[in-house]
């Protein structure tokens, strides 16, 4: 393993982490009780209490490449018996909001299955439950996977073969795609709107826009 | 009147944000300021010496030093002058340190206001006047309150100096945490062995009265001179009768009571001597449990007992002592574990507290010293321990550690090895503590002689599964969750401060901090004295501590009352209430405010006064404030003293 100089911790990830979940990381004292009760712990690289440590330490490239953070249920039960108050479940998603915004997917197919959701709320205007298991297939290239339960699921009218579309997916569809321009970005935010004089991107943005770049302030601030 | 002022720099602690050159320069133009200079440390000799040389040379009658909080030094200061030839109340101090210098970093803004503090100090100075104590007479009796190792060894050390102590306990027996513990750590020594000698001396010792099965009902007075009033519960045996044969504790039919003693281990009856080395050695009913006292029918206790000690109608009886001093060693309750509800305690027979499993390995328990599950009686094979249930744990109020289950767990391991020897421990921790003599060791060789396994990670979840426990933690060492099948698993249950204690803090009129444990005078320099005179801490009542540490502060506090109520007299506090029986139009209020009953009616040539019993005065100032005429003043601080500093602050 290699040697971590720690003159060269980068406090910046530790304080970025702290600010968007809204929990002091440095209350962990690594009791591990995250850990203990983790029921995704044993498909983790890094077990929970290790992440938490990670991030205090500013290992922000591990951290944001590991496969922990995308394997993690959210169950909170981390979060429930953390003895300091820390909503670990919360930090946990943080570093996926993160990693995401740097194009990092420590398992590739979480990453097809983000993006097989998004695509059919895209195509839709809501999810289809059918259509993201095609699309994942298609993203994974796993052709078989679950195809098993298809003749026990589809019978009981669970799943609807067709999409379900609702009105305004265009609109729903220029959500995704302003995000996927970088407008989640708290700095890229700044920049744009620096650019457009603070005016014209407001005006032209809808609400969910502006309060996204309200927020990225706040972050940086 | 000349008066010096002294701004002291305390190193950098004042000098680092306070211009005291400045300050003094501005001092000496203050009215009435004869001198003014600025000295790096007021209290230590060569600033005390300095404080005196000034006296002479510029004939100062009075000094104000601007230093830190008159807590610590005001004493010193007075002692100062006093060595110079002034009257110690010719002094003022003002607090530059913890109200000014360590609070803000703007050197002007606190210059300025270092300054205005010292014209405060002047100005009340100003009108200071000579006061001489009087003296009064101390009784040279010493109540203990708490009869665990801590009081006892208090209550030996000050009966052996000689004087009269009165031991208050609120169990039947006296001994009590200690007096449950199977062995002690980190000689594994029987506890009752070496603590049952220490119980029978208090019960022998000519100048120790025990009341057991009492609580202090109320305290006043103060310092030299309490009033106690002690409650000693109805036993509804007669203690001078009772021979402590335990005849009745075999009859009594009511057989399912909750044994306290024992921690509920195993049932007992409602008549009990709580274990055969209790002092006093007397039985006692508990009333909720027995028969006769809750229903009506029943009486086999007095059919059977040879000497006719039961008394169904015994009340509660009030003592009443007067005492010098008072020591206080409450000691400390279990937090409540059944919060943790992940592990089970409570819910699962077979998930028992370190209190409850000390009793289980003592041969006086229930058990008779075999170690059997409680839900089928069978030995356990492995057995884990759960540190930390409760300490360290900010998320229910507990952030501190309670220091002493890091070394009672490996105890308990190696007596588990020692009664089972095929069996295997497993000790879940978060950090060993272990700074004491010997510790270290002990934790080392529970791990490497008698291999119990130590996992460093907490406990997430306790869950049955068939007739075993399984336990799921983490080894954050390893970086792995980790499962234990466990017979039997033991939490390392954290302690907190008794559960009665503010109330008897409240009583003896004395602080206690956030989690309810007595604070002490210093952290440092005064740690059994309290800021109430005459009341001193010992064992785990002042914060947790273990056994050796317990009797050497119950040693401590002894030593301290010992100091005290070896004066015949002690000096009354001048600054007390007086009277100007011109401006008095005997209205009364002030005796009705008084909270210490110091304020009495006279008559003088016809007219109703008030007048205040020196002695009795503790100058609180409630009747000055609630005065009407402005007749009943309180030395040191007279309306006009603080009119006078008021108007030096506000003088725009």
């Amino acid at each position: 393993m290699e040697t971590v100089c720690l003159n060269k911790q980068d406090n910046s990830f530790t304080r970025a982490v702290e600010e968007r979940s809204g929990q002091v990381v440095s209350r962990c004292y690594q009791c591990g009780n995250c850990t203990a009760g983790c029921p995704m712990s044993f498909l983790f690289d890094y077990p929970v209490s290790r992440i938490m440590r990670l991030i205090q330490a500013g290992q922000k490239e591990t951290v944001l490449s590991s496969k922990a953070i995308w394997l993690c249920a959210a169950c909170n039960t981390c979060t429930q018996r953390c003895p300091n108050e820390i909503d670990v479940s919360g930090v946990m998603d943080t570093c996926r909001q993160m990693a995401r915004r740097e194009n990092k997917f420590g398992v590739h197919a979480v990453r097809a299955f983000v993006n097989a959701f998004i695509d059919s709320v895209k195509f839709n205007g809501r999810s289809h439950e059918v259509g993201i298991m095609a699309l994942y297939m298609l993203y994974t290239g796993r052709f078989w996977t679950d195809v098993d339960l298809a003749p026990k699921v589809l019978p009981k009218g669970k799943m609807a073969i067709l999409p379900h579309r609702i009105n305004g997916r265009a609109e729903v569809a220029a959500i995704i795609s302003r995000y996927k321009q970088g407008f989640s970005d708290p700095e890229l935010v700044r920049a744009r709107l620096a650019a457009a004089g603070g005016q014209g991107a407001g005006a032209s943005a809808g609400g969910d826009k502006g309060s996204r770049a309200g927020h990225g302030k706040e972050a940086a601030s | 009147m000349r008066i010096g002022v002294f701004i002291c720099h305390c190193g950098s602690n004042i000098a680092g944000t306070v211009d005291c050159a400045a300050v003094a320069a501005k001092a000496a133009t203050y009215p009435d300021v004869a001198y003014a200079t600025d000295i790096m440390y007021a209290c230590a000799e060569p600033g005390q010496d300095a404080i005196i040389a000034a006296i002479k040379e510029h004939q100062l009658s009075g000094v104000v030093v601007a230093s830190c909080t008159p807590r610590m030094h005001e004493p010193t200061f007075r002692k100062t002058v006093e060595r110079a030839g002034l009257n110690r109340y010719m002094f003022e101090m003002a607090n530059i340190r913890e109200h000014v210098s360590w609070i803000g970093k703007d050197i002007e803004a606190n210059t300025n206001k270092a300054a205005e503090l010292v014209r405060m100090a002047a100005a009340k100075l100003r009108l200071n006047k000579e006061l001489k104590p009087k003296s009064f007479p101390v009784t040279k009796r010493l109540l203990v309150v708490g009869g665990g190792v801590a009081g006892i060894q208090a209550a030996l050390d000050a009966a052996d100096a000689g004087l009269e102590v009165i031991l208050v306990e609120k169990q039947p027996t006296i001994g009590g945490k200690m007096a449950k513990l199977d062995k002690t750590f980190p000689t594994v020594d029987c506890s009752s062995c070496i603590l049952g000698p220490r119980m029978v001396d208090v019960a022998q010792h000519p100048n120790i009265t025990l009341y057991a099965y009492s609580e202090v009902e109320s305290v006043s007075g103060y310092v030299g001179n309490f009033d106690v009033k002690i409650r000693k519960k109805a036993s509804y045996v007669d203690w001078v009768k009772c021979t402590g044969c335990g005849l009745c504790t075999e009859k009594c039919p009511a057989r399912k009571s909750y044994d306290r003693f024992n921690e509920g281990v195993g049932p007992t009856t409602a008549i009990i001597i709580p274990f055969p080395q209790a002092i006093p050695k007397k039985a006692s009913i508990e009333r909720e449990h027995c028969r006769l006292l809750t229903g009506g029918k029943c009486g086999v206790c007095a059919k059977v007992c040879p000497t006719g000690a039961i008394n169904y109608a015994m009340e509660d009886e009030i003592i009443e002592a007067r005492v010098g001093g008072i020591v206080a060693a409450t000691g400390y309750d279990l937090i409540d574990w059944k919060i943790y509800e992940e592990y089970g305690g409570g819910r699962y027979p077979d998930v028992v507290t370190s209190l409850q499993y000390e009793r289980m390995l003592s041969a006086s328990g229930p058990t008779g010293g075999h170690i059997k599950r409680p839900s089928d009686g069978v030995e356990p094979k492995d057995v884990v321990f759960i540190q930390c249930v409760g300490s360290r744990d900010p998320s229910i109020g507990r952030p501190y550690c309670s220091g002493f289950c890091c070394m009672y767990t490996a105890k308990q391991a190696i007596l588990t090895k020692d009664h089972i020897p095929d069996s295997q421990s497993y000790v879940f921790y978060m950090d060993i503590r272990s700074p004491g003599k010997g510790y270290d060791e002990f934790t080392r060789r529970v791990q490497e002689e008698y291999k119990a396994r130590y996992i460093r990670g907490r406990v997430s979840l306790v869950y049955p599964k068939g007739n075993k426990l399984i336990v799921r933690g983490a080894d954050t060492l390893m970086g792995v969750q980790v499962e234990v099948e466990a017979d039997l698993v033991v939490l390392a249950v954290g302690a907190e401060a008794a559960s009665e204690s503010a109330k008897l803090a409240e009583k003896l009129r004395i602080s206690y901090d956030s989690y309810g444990f007595f604070m002490e005078g210093h952290p440092k320099l005064k740690p059994v004295e309290t800021n109430t005179a005459g009341v001193f801490l010992a064992g785990a009542c002042q914060g947790l501590k273990d056994i050796p540490s317990s009797v050497a502060q119950g040693s401590a506090a002894a030593a301290k009352a010992i100091g005290l109520l070896s004066r015949d007299m002690l000096d009354s506090d001048p600054q007390i209430a007086f009277v100007s029986a011109n401006r008095c139009v005997g209205c009364g209020k002030c005796i009705e405010v008084c909270p210490f009953k110091a304020i009495q009616e006279i008559d003088l040539r016809g007219q109703p006064k008030a007048e205040v019993i020196e002695t009795v005065c503790q100058g609180c100032g409630l009747c000055n404030a609630t005065c009407p005429q402005g007749a009943i003043q309180l030395s040191h601080f007279t309306d006009n003293q603080i009119l006078a500093e008021v108007e030096a602050l506000c003088r725009f």
